[in-house]
């Protein structure tokens, strides 16, 4: 219990001293490159995985083939893949890819397994009350498959923000920069510090998610759904 | 994209030793998890109330960077392997417990009473009714568990625990892409080839569901 109260103790003090909240090297400066690595790669895979998501899922074909390869790409050793692209093409946006390679399969699989599972009646219904193809998509479907979608992307929202760490091995900074830093230096409070920061941003984005679900989610549909 | 194939040639005895090393660093957790996951859904499922704060705490793991954790453990562990093992086992717990609870939770209530009816008592109605009922679910679990484990363990050579991730570091800092490629392909043919292992045995495992399909 003692370590785990100095650890507490190491990492508050890392955190409450003021070099660490000024300039290049500071909180602020990291947190802003990670929440933006993270954000643009999940925007990038969210558009990606909808829309494919959406299209097999509406259309029940291809559904097979397109889940295997989403399983395939879940085996792509994300850290590999980072240090490959970048070694090859040496830019931030190559690092990026890697990290949206990584938040697509949760999102594609989620969304259309979402969408095969909404009740054919429903859609029976909805189709009987005059929806054309992108009426019973919108109005049907995605609603009552959007608790689903919201667990593929939070699953892919909290893969990426902690994935985002390994940016900072081929230097693009990131929290990942202080665990890494820390390491090579073998100084334990940079590696807890930087630890502490990345599971606080995991966890705020697990509270958005959790607050998105109860605005955005139909309430006849959250009675019923199982929570997770 | 040049691809040294005349070094790979030359070393293919290590490679094929590093993805032993792999496998085991990355099966073995899951394994581990798989044993304790067993228990511990059976009393989620016994006792409802335990699993809301199950729940809550290995979605809170999930989120702890996999390197972050392994940093937190070199202080107890040091640089050994338990130092990547504790930590996977960790997170193959947040994926198969849900799944054992889910996949015991999917046995029909008719069914149960089917076998008290015929005379089984709980623990051989668990192991000889519920637990093949679950064995779909519960296989869907380990292999996300065993895949992901697989490729989070290359990460493990930043804390020198060796496996395919020494010549995914070695090959970054040669900047010599051939071994960093080979490394990462030969890590996702592992991840496949497990996969298709988990696949065959669950068909072994519930002969029953291929009856069905072919009556049908």
């Amino acid at each position: 219990m003692n370590d785990v109260w100095n650890q507490i103790r190491l990492s508050w003090t890392w955190l409450t001293a003021s070099a660490q909240w000024h300039g290049d090297d500071g909180i602020p400066h990291r947190l802003l490159q990670h929440v933006i690595y993270s954000g643009v790669s999940l925007a990038c895979a969210a558009v990606i995985g909808l829309a494919l998501g959406l299209l097999v899922g509406h259309t029940g074909r291809g559904g097979f083939v397109v889940v295997s390869l989403a399983n395939l790409a879940r085996a792509i050793p994300t850290f590999g893949l980072v240090v490959y692209v970048v070694l090859v093409h040496y830019s931030i946006t190559a690092a990026l890819i890697a990290l949206v390679a990584l938040a697509v399969p949760p999102i594609l699989v989620n969304t259309y397994e979402g969408l095969r599972g909404v009740d054919a009646d429903a859609k029976d219904a909805a189709s009987g009350m005059g929806m054309t193809g992108w009426g019973v998509l919108w109005r049907a479907e995605v609603p009552m498959a959007l608790p689903l979608i919201l667990l593929g992307l939070r699953t892919s929202a909290i893969q990426v923000v902690a994935t985002a760490t390994i940016v900072a091995y081929p230097g693009f900074g990131g929290l990942g920069r202080y665990i890494i830093d820390g390491l090579a230096r073998n100084d334990y409070q940079l590696v807890v510090g930087g630890t502490v920061l990345v599971v606080l941003l995991a966890l705020i984005v697990q509270i958005v998610f959790a607050a998105l679900r109860r605005l955005v989610v139909s309430p006849g549909l959250l009675g019923t759904a199982r929570s997770s | 994209m040049d691809i040294d194939w005349g070094w790979i040639g030359d070393h293919t005895g290590t490679l094929g030793d590093h993805a032993l090393i792999h496998i085991r660093l990355a099966l073995l957790p899951v394994l581990f998890g798989l044993l304790i996951s067993l228990p511990a859904g059976l009393a989620c499922r016994r006792w409802q109330w335990l699993y809301a704060p199950v729940l809550t705490v290995s979605n809170v793991l999930y989120a702890i960077p996999s390197l972050a954790l392994f940093m937190l453990f070199i202080q107890y562990t040091g640089l050994s392997a338990s130092t990547v093992m504790i930590p996977l086992t960790l997170y193959s717990l947040s994926v198969l417990i849900p799944n054992v609870v889910d996949g015991l939770g999917a046995v029909s209530e008719p069914v149960r009473q089917a076998a008290t009816a015929m005379g089984f008592g709980t623990l051989r109605r668990l192991v000889q009714v519920e637990l093949p009922i679950a064995v779909p679910v519960v296989i869907a679990g380990v292999r996300v568990a065993a895949v992901s484990s697989i490729s989070l363990v290359a990460i493990g050579q930043l804390i020198g625990q060796g496996g395919l991730g020494y010549d995914i570091i070695r090959g970054s800092q040669l900047q010599f892409q051939t071994q960093i490629l080979a490394a990462s392909v030969l890590i996702v043919l592992l991840a496949l080839a497990t996969d298709a292992v988990l696949v065959i045995v669950q068909r072994l495992l519930t002969p029953w569901s291929r009856a069905r399909r072919r009556t049908s």
